[in-house]
């Protein structure tokens, strides 16, 4: 257990260090929609309507590959288990 | 399936069934506009998915050092939600910053991060499917020192790089946007629990029907 | 505690007494270095000039290339000889093993990082003689944290299936904290003006999680690596 001590200590030394240090502002913070070219913007609501539609369908996959996942082994375990009879 | 887990699964439906109306219910947000409205899948997905993977650290920090072998099904069953919802988290975040900051992807820090540890868990996936024998003890490993690197991998991205909009967002929202948030959280929460059971049920029976083709073998 | 240090002591005696019969892995990881370095040259280099503040991000590269390289050798070589079985069934500490390990680990990237930094100094015209003790220092704390994860990864890989692939899907996710912190640092050092203040910060970070993954990995080796 002692070694485990050694390197708490040293993780302990360089916690202040850590701890003095600020993160420096970053130059480019928040863009503003405005300054997307028109052409090039995308409605609103086709973004949100993507983002509802890729969660309903990949929760709905995985709901579905999960289900199959189940009834094959469940298939299999009773097969294994009447020959194992 | 036992009985709280069909109730979990069919709550977590009506609700996933009534969410696009109690956020349509919302009120409009006048800086962001319309499309901070993802925003309601997109949080509860990145809670998920910091949820799964931390259940997936602890449950294989279980397992590794209490010998506890149903904790390697959850261990398993959290990885595997981890990497399904922050998917999501991913490509929702995406949707909404193409919007708000006019590119699809910024080299943020809590975007960075998410996808390092949602490369950790597909690792650990990767590692379980073609680990051969052996591959559960690797990957619960695997998961413990992910976990513990999630710190590291936030502060160091962070110095590197700043740009998404504050967690400290959410206690300030008006009452009337919180409602439909938590609303939503607490469906992504229920349909995660039965998930999680769900698929810990699959990998204690795979585990089942291994032991069987063994003690066939023998026979 | 001293019988500790003396399992780690035996296990990296043994692993130099093989070692410098053959040469196997230290030659073919130099080698492997150099390699990477040139071949980066021809990707940033434009008109006899390197593009600025590339020399930082590719002697990090490189070290996280050649030190996944020597690794996977390291450990195909116990595995051959299932010597690495016979090493965890003598009668000693886990943890000595791991250190014992991970110091010979260490020794060999030491020995390729002498020849990758004044090779980077030379090519990109990096000044590798502003801060040395720095550098030095930022270096050692980065190839601790990422030997220290590689070793106990590859350990553990020895036994599975497709492991020559599996080591750097494993490890190099896992090691991103070591590169940011290691690539930001050394750029703060090869500035123009060194910015020594984020150096240092960069160096306490890469302290800090050698600690916690040393201790980690000192501490999951035993379970990880009994059957």
């Amino acid at each position: 257990m002692r070694y485990f001590r050694v390197f708490l200590t040293l993780a302990l030394l360089a916690a202040p260090v850590l701890a003095g240090a600020q993160p420096q502002p970053s130059p480019d913070e928040f863009q503003p929609i405005s300054q997307v070219p028109v052409e090039e913007q995308i409605p609103a609501i086709n973004l949100v309507a993507a983002a509802y539609a890729l969660v309903w369908l990949a929760l709905l996959g995985y709901v579905w590959s999960l289900g199959r996942r189940l009834q094959k082994t469940e298939s299999e375990l009773t097969r294994l288990e009447a020959k194992d009879r | 399936m036992t009985t709280a887990v069909k109730v979990q699964l069919g709550l977590a439906a009506a609700m996933f069934a009534a969410a696009p109306w109690v956020i349509n219910a919302a009120p409009y947000e006048a800086t962001m506009g319309l499309v901070y409205k993802i925003y309601f899948f997109h949080m509860p997905s990145a809670w998920m998915f910091l949820l799964g993977a931390i259940v997936a650290g602890v449950a294989s920090g279980r397992f590794l050092f209490g010998k506890r072998q149903a904790s390697d099904a959850t261990a398993v069953a959290a990885a595997e939600l981890a990497v399904v919802f922050g998917l999501l988290a991913l490509v929702t975040g995406p949707l909404w910053a193409r919007k708000a900051w006019g590119v699809w992807w910024v080299w943020d820090a809590r975007l960075t991060s998410s996808l390092l540890v949602f490369l950790i868990f597909v690792a650990y996936l990767l590692l379980r499917r073609f680990g051969g024998p052996g591959a559960d003890k690797l990957s619960a490993g695997l998961a413990l020192f992910g976990m513990a690197n999630v710190p590291f991998i936030y502060v160091s991205v962070n110095y590197w790089r700043t740009l998404h909009p504050k967690t400290s967002v959410v206690p300030t929202l008006p009452v009337s946007m919180g409602i439909p948030l938590w609303f939503c959280v607490f469906a992504f929460l229920l349909l995660f629990l039965a998930l999680l059971s769900l698929r810990a049920t699959l990998e204690r029976q795979r585990a089942r029907v291994d032991a069987l083709y063994l003690s066939l073998d023998e026979a | 505690m001293t019988a500790f240090l003396r399992v780690a002591a035996l296990v990296v005696r043994k692993d130099l007494t093989v070692e410098v019969r053959s040469l196997e892995v230290v030659a073919t990881t130099l080698f492997f270095a150099v390699t990477v370095v040139l071949i980066f040259a021809f990707g940033f280099v434009r008109e006899g000039l390197a593009v600025e503040g590339v020399a930082a991000a590719i002697l990090w590269i490189t070290v996280a290339f050649s030190g996944t390289l020597a690794l996977g050798r390291t450990f195909e070589r116990e595995r051959q000889a299932d010597t690495l079985r016979a090493l965890l069934l003598a009668p000693a500490d886990r943890p000595a093993i791991y250190a014992g390990k991970l110091a010979g680990m260490l020794l060999l990237m030491a020995l390729v990082e002498a020849v990758l930094v004044p090779l980077i100094g030379l090519l990109f015209q990096a000044p590798i003689l502003a801060a040395p003790l720095r550098l030095a220092a930022l270096l050692a704390a980065g190839t601790l944290g990422f030997a220290a994860i590689g070793t106990l990864f590859a350990a553990m890989l020895v036994r599975a299936r497709s492991r020559d692939v599996l080591l750097p899907v494993l490890l190099y996710p896992m090691t991103v904290p070591v590169m940011i912190a290691g690539v930001r640092g050394t750029a703060a050092l090869f500035q123009a003006e060194p910015d020594l203040d984020l150096a240092q910060f960069w160096t306490a970070l890469l302290v800090f999680f050698d600690a916690v993954f040393v201790t980690l990995a000192l501490w999951t080796f035993e379970p990880l690596m009994t059957d």
